[in-house]
């Protein structure tokens, strides 16, 4: 920007800009914020009016998080005194810890759901996108625009017959299921994210590549891999988001054994109505991993939710 | 310029030589690297619409699976479009549409013209402003019902701290006037970034030379904003508009955790009513016509919409 530019905003111009932006931000930023502390506060705190900005933390939200209580005589507690730092913030409500709640079983799931769904979802979408990017594929427009259409469908109108379907090849409540059906979901992002990141490879790299006698599937996995590792990874973070935060799948399509934890997390109970220093802690560690990609990857990011604007 | 090495090795091997030195054909390999992608799009996507079109057909039930399905022509899809309840949910839809819209797109644009002039740290708050867009709905909604308690909420408390109202005297998701504005508000602080992203996108991609010129025939900020920047950024902008237009179509995880479609009925979407007749009544059949209409209400909406994107596109 030079000083001499006449299209520069001035000074003052830029500092109102700035604080209006930052004071947006922080507001955007409070519920996140209330989330993060509430996590830490007691339930006594956590309820308090007017709203407790300066509380004494605890993990009390955090050990309800991961266990299941129930209550206990005084004379049962005084037998069996407790042999750790949680147990005694349990015993000191009259409770005894029965065993682990279902969160990490649920978290897993996320983690398992998520990471399998991205892997293929990438994995499938760099074969199609490379094709769709370097050969000349019959009725090549037709199916890349089939491929951006299904992502229009609503998901409760698709997840009938999928219901109806998984329940028939016994998919209903499996890893696998929704693996696979998280992959389909993702796969026309990937593809079409894949696809700008590939058209932008220099094709001279392959060729010359070729010539040196490398077979073209030698040529894609040691050439244009390497050169596409960035697009590849932000693309991988953006179906690892959407598998990680995706809710209505989730709740029709499983119910025990491969539920995730966003239908999870707002089913948590404490004694007598929702505990919400433990749904503050749940939500707490779900959240934090999305945001710190976030952070550390913003640059990709922010390119591939604009890509469907700047690409015309 | 000369022809490049390439195209002289490429011309010196002869084509059958090329091939084998390739290994499969070129058009092997592209259906090779196709076909999952094509294959699981089909049995995910196309198959179970065309099951749905068939089922919104019958009578069938997925909760009674041996009782006999009979075939029974357009009733379905009459006995929608007569209900007075559907467009009860479509007012609903419409209204909660219409407000984030103007909304997201009022304060998105605003935010990236802010953020376009380029004042320090302006990517750091950037980065703090998307932070909402990229967490889970059904997650994020849940608490948020907690910052809506009358009186222990964050956002009641707020409220009553800036106006001098008791907090509370109102409940935004318990009231039948407030519930409709409570989804409002969350979607529109939960989406404004990606509509401000995408204005910044068309604002960056305004050259700086346009200004200049501008500036030496004397024409005012105010006119170049309306003659230059606004125009400019209108295809964005309309972009913007029709993703969330879409997606808050579809909308479901965030406001069924939020208001769960109460209190009454009064912010039942399309969506959360489509998964009550679908998944508590269990009228398969029926809620497969539900969802054909709203599918081709999309579709239409929507390519509608595009056409006059296109429109703006080309002036």
């Amino acid at each position: 920007m030079s000083a001499y530019s006449v299209t520069a905003p001035s000074r003052r111009q830029q500092w109102i800009a700035g604080v209006l932006v930052a004071l947006y931000a922080v507001i955007t930023l409070l519920p996140l914020l209330w989330i993060f502390t509430t996590g830490f506060k007691s339930p006594s705190d956590a309820i308090a009016y007017p709203p407790k900005l300066a509380f004494e933390p605890t993990l009390e939200g955090y050990v309800n998080l991961f266990t299941t209580q129930t209550r206990q005589t005084e004379a049962y507690l005084a037998e069996n005194p407790p042999e750790s730092w949680y147990e005694e913030m349990v015993h000191a409500k009259g409770m005894v810890i029965a065993g682990p709640s279902r969160f990490g079983e649920r978290f897993l799931n996320s983690v398992i759901i998520g990471f399998g769904s991205t892997f293929l979802s990438v994995f499938l979408g760099t074969l199609a996108a490379y094709a769709f990017s370097r050969y000349r594929v019959p009725l090549k427009d037709d199916l890349l625009f089939f491929i951006l259409s299904t992502r229009m469908m609503p998901p409760i109108a698709v997840a009938i017959p999928i219901f109806l379907m998984f329940r028939s090849l016994g998919l209903s409540d499996t890893h696998a299921g929704m693996i696979l059906l998280y992959t389909a979901v993702n796969l026309s992002l990937s593809v079409w994210l894949l696809k700008g990141f590939m058209d932008e490879i220099p094709r001279e790299y392959e060729e010359a590549a070729l010539i040196d006698g490398y077979t073209r599937f030698q040529a894609f996995r040691k050439v244009v891999l390497p050169q596409a590792a960035t697009g590849i990874a932000a693309t991988a973070i953006f179906c690892l988001i959407f598998a990680w935060n995706e809710y209505a799948f989730a709740v029709l399509l499983t119910s025990g054994t491969a539920q995730t934890a966003p239908p999870f997390i707002p089913t948590i109970i404490g004694v007598g109505g929702q505990d919400w220093p433990a749904v503050a802690a749940g939500a707490t560690l779900f959240l934090l991993p999305v945001m710190v990609f976030t952070i550390l990857l913003r640059k990709h990011l922010l390119r591939g939710i604009t890509f469907g604007a700047v690409r015309k | 310029m000369g022809e490049t090495t390439i195209e002289r090795a490429a011309k010196a091997t002869p084509p059958k030589l090329a091939r084998r030195i390739r290994g499969l054909s070129d058009r092997a390999i592209a259906w090779i690297f196709v076909a999952p992608t094509i294959f699981l799009l089909l049995a995910v996507n196309i198959f179970p619409l065309i099951w749905t079109i068939r089922l919104s057909f019958t009578n069938f039930r997925a909760n009674r699976p041996n009782a006999e399905v009979k075939w029974i022509g357009l009733r379905n899809y009459e006995r929608i479009l007569t209900d007075s309840d559907i467009w009860l949910t479509m007012q609903a839809t419409a209204h909660f549409l219409f407000w984030t819209i103007v909304l997201q797109v009022l304060l998105g644009f605003a935010l990236a013209w802010f953020i376009n002039q380029k004042f320090r740290g302006s990517n750091f708050w950037t980065t703090v402003i998307v932070l909402p867009m990229m967490l889970s709905p059904a997650v994020v909604g849940n608490f948020w019902t907690f910052l809506y308690q009358p009186q222990i909420g964050l956002f009641n408390y707020s409220v009553a701290f800036l106006t001098g109202a008791d907090p509370t005297s109102f409940s935004m998701i318990g009231d039948t006037g407030l519930a409709p504005w409570a989804i409002v508000i969350v979607d529109t602080w939960m989406w404004t970034p990606f509509v401000m992203l995408i204005c910044l996108a068309g604002l960056r991609s305004i050259p700086d030379s346009i200004y200049e010129a501008a500036e030496c025939d004397r024409a005012s900020k105010w006119r170049q904003f309306w003659t230059i920047t606004v125009p400019m950024v209108l295809p964005f902008l309309m972009l913007a508009v029709l993703f969330r237009g879409i997606e808050n179509f579809k909308m479901f995880d965030l406001v069924v955790q939020l208001t769960g479609g109460g209190p009454g009925n009064i912010t039942t979407l399309t969506s959360i009513d489509l998964k009550r007749e679908a998944f508590e009544k269990w009228r398969t059949g029926y809620s497969s016509a539900y969802a054909i209409i709203l599918f081709v209400t999309v579709f239409g909406l929507a390519s509608i919409y595009v056409k006059a994107l296109n429109r703006v596109k080309e002036r």
